[in-house]
């Protein structure tokens, strides 16, 4: 029998130490105690899904929340377990950290607990679109975060940064390009703004100088051509990073791959089943168990989401997974909207352009439902 | 039930819409105990919901009633009900040819309007004596002096002997009954000449197929007996006749000279007895049929699409049925290459035409796609040959037309005299010719205008009543065919004519019309994956233009902690809302782009 492909293992940490005004991912305050017991159901969700399933896995990512609030001693015991459980040789363990007043002494101990990579909430180096952000750090502070993790060992950073903020200009957002790139960091995620029904964000959109739908893509492309300029290779929709250091994890959910999400509201994707954590910390603290969300792994979903990634869809990877290639009618659609920019022809397949991507929700729809 | 002709009473109500039609007829009914109490259901003779809803009558029904008068004397009446818009101006008449009296309701709060006059002239030209009755006198703005020298002045009756009434609160209404049967006269006829009956209604019943509702001029008719329809030949056997009564059918064993009563003889289709038509004996037939026949022509025209084309078979099953008690609707299969198949449907009018789209929407559950009504051009080609088009896609090429002549109707419109200016205005906008304006009293007027139909059947009832606060009454007949500079106009989406959305239209209209439609439908057509150009054309020539540019932002830039979920989910909904759009050509086009621009004015 082939080998067992390893999965990827994602933490949820629903903490955070405020809510800023964009936000819509599930989170809240923590106490000492709750951060116990949460730190306390996620190591035994571990033992009884690594005895459950007997798999291997090569990623594991906290992501929140803002998952440096647990600490780096629970979060040590987190890694631990599923060092245990799952192996994890040779594995990507990204943790997500927001900027704050000193991290040095604690970046030294997760990096000692086995965290090999950080994803810095940077999203603007211009103080005053910070301010609009609601965030609660300075870009001085992102820039110390950064020194500090290198200080302690780290060689694979990311910072996040956000575009088509209020306020926002192509020049203010190639300052914070510019900005990211000196800090010697080799991964830069860049997310357009999207103001998410029940936020702050929404119900403010009145009031915020927000760009329109055409300045927002002038911003996203310009973003794009400035990071590649600064050595950032376009890999998915929002991701660039040098060569050599894309998202492992993140990798997997556009290959359509398997990985098993734990904490509430995280998501999971095994053995052709999809499945959630409902967005109750409670719940999951008194043992409640994943939602199913029905079969995954199909050809719409796999096309849905190979066409987010720069190398786009391949004949070659079909095959392997379905056992023959990009449909006809498929590929058709796509020559049709080459010829309006939105599509590339690649050696093995198709991929969308920058300004695809732009439109890709409606350019996808198209390409799996269009005649 | 035998009384003797001279106990028998045959009338109609006739009044403005609103302005107590069918609430006179319940407390008639209700007086004559022709319902028990408790099955009172306000406003018994509108048994679609669709008239109660909208306060309208749409088809006649006529009930059989015993009135115990103030002489001693027990009389049948024969109350037939008339439909209340001047879309069924024939059926009206029909109604009232079947009687020897009409009762005239006048609002004691608005006095005189378009469809009083309108209707009043219907019973005068057909011979009736007309009983006034002045309602609503329980209003506190009731001017019931006011009205009663109205209806003296400007329909030349007299009046003074008019109940005042409240139908709503039951009033005087036995001061009507005796009105009715002091002064409408009792029918003649010769029960022993061959048959002679009128059909003043028909409709479709499950179990006993049409039914007719006719009146008896001469002669008798019994189950058995073959009958013949003197206009389209048909015969049958009858297989029962009777009364109606208020809630049911009551069955005779005949009918005579005089009486209004019902046959039903299995007849199919309502085509075969239509109204106006004269029923006879086959065996000792009548040497001439009743005056007054015609066959009813649809006037106004539009395509109806099922917005799934899967439902085709169902918008034609449903069609068939309405026709069944409807003879006045025509259908044909029509292809539009934007809406796939569909029908082209004739209706009296703009009314008759909302009616039947609202009955297919809700009692058969459709959902539609309408296109712009039409009405009925006269082409003459340069080769002589003359067309009729009710359709825009059969608009000949310019080059081929020798002369377009459109219909024209001639127009009342009753209201107050301070919006007359307004009124003009509007009038004038659409190409009216002013005829003339007369005083009813100090403060009311009637206009006369000459209005081509094609300005009426889009929203000029609509916008004449937002002229006038409400307050203008409208009334119309068809006053032939004048000689016009039509064109016909195209839209174009990404260089495509989009069949649906054309349409004929005078020359001095077509360019603001065609701004119109291209900024609507640029408003309505989302932003796609290429630019769309709209463009508005008459022949080839381009007279408007919009873009809709193309869609530059929708993309979910995060995709978080492995939530394919919200993906999939956003991904079911494009596929779904694919299917709400009409592909056209390269341009998906949602249904309501279709429906935004038969309105343009809201």
């Amino acid at each position: 029998m082939e080998k067992e492909k390893k999965i990827g293992l994602y933490i949820h940490v629903p903490f955070c130490d405020g809510k800023c005004p964009y936000c819509d991912f599930y989170s809240m305050r923590g106490t000492e105690e709750r951060m116990e017991q949460y730190t306390n159901s996620i190591i035994s969700s571990i033992l009884s899904y690594g005895k459950q399933l007997n798999r291997r896995a090569d990623t594991l990512y906290f992501g929140g929340g803002t998952p440096s609030l647990l600490g780096a001693a629970r979060i040590r015991s987190i890694v631990r377990t599923a060092q245990e459980c799952f192996g994890l040789e040779d594995a990507e363990i990204t943790l997500e950290a927001n900027p704050a007043a000193d991290l040095s002494e604690f970046f030294r101990a997760v990096h000692d607990a086995g965290v090999n990579r950080l994803s810095i909430g940077m999203q603007s180096a211009v103080e005053e679109e910070l301010h609009l952000l609601g965030r609660r750090h300075t870009a001085r502070q992102a820039e110390q975060a950064v020194r500090d993790a290198q200080k302690a060992g780290f060689t694979n950073i990311s910072l996040d940064l956000m575009i088509a903020t209020p306020n926002q200009t192509m020049e203010s957002l190639k300052r914070s390009i510019q900005f990211c790139a000196e800090t010697g960091v080799q991964h830069i995620s860049a997310y357009l703004l999207k103001i998410e029904p029940h936020t702050a964000y929404a119900k403010q959109r009145e009031q915020l100088a927000l760009p329109d739908d055409d300045t927002a893509g002038e911003l996203y492309l310009c973003a794009c051509e400035e990071l590649e300029r600064l050595g950032f290779l376009q890999y998915e929709i929002s991701n660039f990073a040098v060569p050599g250091f894309e998202s492992r994890h993140n990798l997997k959910y556009w290959h359509c791959e398997e990985y098993l999400g734990i904490g509430p509201a995280a998501h999971s994707f095994l053995n052709g089943n999809r499945f959630y954590y409902e967005r109750s910390l409670l719940g999951f603290l008194n043992g409640g168990k994943p939602k199913t969300d029905g079969e995954g792994g199909g050809f719409e979903e796999y096309a849905m989401l190979a066409l987010r990634l720069s190398e786009g869809l391949t004949e070659r990877g079909c095959r392997e997974r379905f056992g023959s290639g990009i449909p006809v009618s498929m590929r058709k659609t796509a020559k049709k909207y080459e010829r309006a920019g939105l599509t590339a022809t690649t050696p093995d397949g198709f991929r969308l352009t920058r300004n695809g991507f732009l439109v890709s929700n409606t350019l996808i729809a198209e390409l799996l439902f269009g005649n | 039930m035998s009384v003797s002709r001279d106990k028998l009473r045959n009338f109609s109500i006739i009044a403005h819409i609103d302005h107590g039609k069918s609430t006179l007829a319940d407390r008639i009914l209700e007086q004559t105990q022709a319902v028990a109490l408790r099955d009172m259901e306000n406003q018994i003779l509108d048994d679609m919901d669709l008239e109660r809803e909208r306060g309208i009558t749409i088809k006649a029904h006529a009930v059989t009633l015993v009135y115990h008068a103030k002489d001693g004397n027990d009389y049948v009446f024969n109350l037939i009900d008339t439909p209340g818009h001047v879309d069924f101006n024939y059926e009206v008449s029909r109604s009232l040819a079947a009687c020897e009296g009409a009762v005239l309701v006048v609002d004691a709060t608005q006095g005189i309007e378009a469809q009083t006059l309108a209707n009043t002239y219907l019973a005068v030209d057909a011979g009736l004596e007309i009983v006034p009755v002045i309602n609503k006198i329980d209003l506190p703005s009731a001017q019931p002096d006011k009205v009663r020298a109205e209806i003296e002045d400007v329909i030349g009756i007299p009046a003074d002997e008019a109940p005042c009434i409240s139908a709503k609160m039951g009033i005087n209404i036995d001061q009507v009954m005796e009105q009715i049967v002091k002064n409408v006269p009792p029918p003649e006829g010769d029960e022993n000449a061959p048959l002679k009956a009128l059909i003043f209604d028909s409709y479709y019943d499950m179990y006993k197929g049409v039914i007719i509702h006719v009146r008896l001029r001469d002669g008798q008719v019994h189950p058995g007996d073959v009958i013949r329809m003197m206009a389209t030949g048909a015969e049958f056997t009858v297989v029962e006749c009777g009364y109606g009564r208020a809630t049911r059918l009551e069955p005779s064993d005949g009918l005579s000279a005089g009486e209004v009563g019902y046959i039903a003889a299995s007849i199919k289709t309502v085509r075969d007895a239509r109204v106006g038509d004269t029923v006879t004996l086959a065996e000792n037939p009548a040497k001439e049929p009743l005056p007054g026949y015609r066959s009813v022509q649809p006037m106004v025209f539009c395509g109806i699409y099922p917005a799934d084309g899967a439902n085709y078979p169902d918008l034609r099953d449903a069609l068939e049925k309405l026709q069944l008690n409807d003879a006045a609707l025509s259908y044909e299969p029509e292809t539009s290459v934007a809406l796939g198949f569909g029908f082209r449907c004739g209706f009296l009018g703009l009314l008759h035409m909302e009616v039947i789209q609202e009955r297919l929407e809700r009692e058969y559950n459709l959902d539609l796609v309408t296109t712009a009504p039409s009405v009925i051009y006269r082409i003459t080609k340069t080769t002589g040959e003359v067309l009729m088009i009710d359709n825009p896609s059969n608009y000949p090429d310019p080059s081929q037309i020798a002369q377009a002549e459109e219909p024209m109707a001639s127009a009342h419109i009753y209201s107050p005299s301070e919006y007359v200016g307004n009124i003009m205005e509007l009038c004038q906008d659409r190409r009216g010719v002013f005829r003339d304006m007369k005083y009813i009293d100090t403060d009311r007027v009637d206009i006369h205008y000459e209005l081509p139909l094609n300005e009426i059947i889009y929203d000029f009832f609509d916008a004449l009543k937002s002229r006038t606060r409400g307050y203008a009454s409208f009334d119309y007949e068809l006053s032939g065919y004048q000689k016009s500079r039509l064109v016909k106009l195209d839209i174009m989406l990404n260089g495509d004519v989009v069949d649906a959305l054309s349409f004929i239209i005078h020359e001095d209209k077509a360019y603001s019309r065609a701004r119109k439609m291209a900024e609507k439908l640029a408003e309505k057509i989302p932003r796609q994956l290429f630019e769309v150009p709209i463009q508005a054309c008459i022949g080839g020539r381009i007279i408007a233009r919009e873009t809709v540019k193309a869609l530059r932002k929708d993309v979910l830039a995060k995709c978080y902690g492995g939530d394919i979920t919200r993906k999939k989910k956003l991904l079911e909904k494009q596929k779904e809302g694919k299917k709400r759009m009409r592909q056209l050509g390269t341009v998906e086009v949602p249904q309501e782009a279709f429906m935004s621009v038969l309105k343009l004015d809201e």
